[in-house]
């Protein structure tokens, strides 16, 4: 009998944009046990018309191996059939995509959860910086972590 | 020789992105890796002025103050991160 083969996310550190048609072909095609598909994206905002763009600082290597770790965390704790984290470095504009993660379950909440998860967890332990330029000239600074993501993530904790 | 790269303000401050350094036998732990670069110059007390905020990572895997650093080949140190 054939081991079962574990289950890995599907993992993408890159300055192309996200094609997210692809990564949902990707998760269902043929798959008739997939019930649910959640995907969230993440969006460059202008934080009012102040923000002419933010520049992505990543850890090559670390990032991806971040990425995976949450993912296969993610996996396990709500049972996924199939998870894609996608995320983008370098220049990105208001209304351009910075993130994608998409997950596949049987019945919806795994997927809502497991996405969720992926997104508080990456939020405070993927080693991606965000640099903000003003529409001004001006080179903002750095963004600052903020305590919220930090109360997100703890939501998760299991005794 | 240990292989040392910073990110973001980190970098920035420090003013390079990696370096090579021969660390003392002393230095056991990622908390006497932050003290003893402290004592590199301003550029690193700059950087680390406020330890706290400063996250470490052991070959690509997050690691906490008490770890010691011993056999690393790599170690990041950089922010908080804000990715997503």
């Amino acid at each position: 009998m054939p081991v079962p083969s574990i289950l890995r996310p599907i993992v993408s550190v890159q300055r192309e944009d996200i094609d997210t048609r692809a990564i949902v072909h990707a998760l269902t095609d043929g798959r008739t046990d997939v019930g649910a598909l959640v995907t969230f994206t993440g969006l460059c905002r202008d934080e009012a018309g102040r923000l002419e763009a933010l520049e992505l600082e990543h850890y090559p290597g670390m990032a991806e191996a971040e990425l995976t770790r949450i993912g296969e965390e993610a996996i396990g704790r709500f049972a996924l059939l199939g998870l894609a984290i996608v995320h983008r470095y370098g220049r990105m504009e208001p209304s351009d995509q910075i993130v994608l993660v998409a997950a596949t379950s049987s019945h919806r909440q795994a997927a809502f959860d497991g996405a969720n998860f992926v997104m508080d967890y990456l939020k405070t332990s993927a080693p991606f910086w965000k640099k903000e330029h003003g529409r001004d000239g001006t080179e903002g600074g750095w963004v600052a972590a903020r305590d919220a993501d930090d109360t997100a993530r703890l939501r998760w904790k299991q005794d | 020789m240990t292989r040392l790269v910073y990110f973001a303000w980190v970098r920035e401050r420090i003013g390079k992105s990696e370096e090579d350094l021969d660390l003392p036998a002393s230095v056991e732990t990622v908390g006497d890796l932050l003290a003893h670069l402290r004592t590199l110059g301003e550029e690193y007390e700059a950087a680390l002025e406020f330890p706290d905020a400063i996250r470490v990572a052991i070959n690509q895997e997050h690691a906490e103050r008490h770890e010691r650093i011993a056999g690393a080949r790599e170690i990041g140190l950089f922010p908080p991160m804000t990715g997503g």
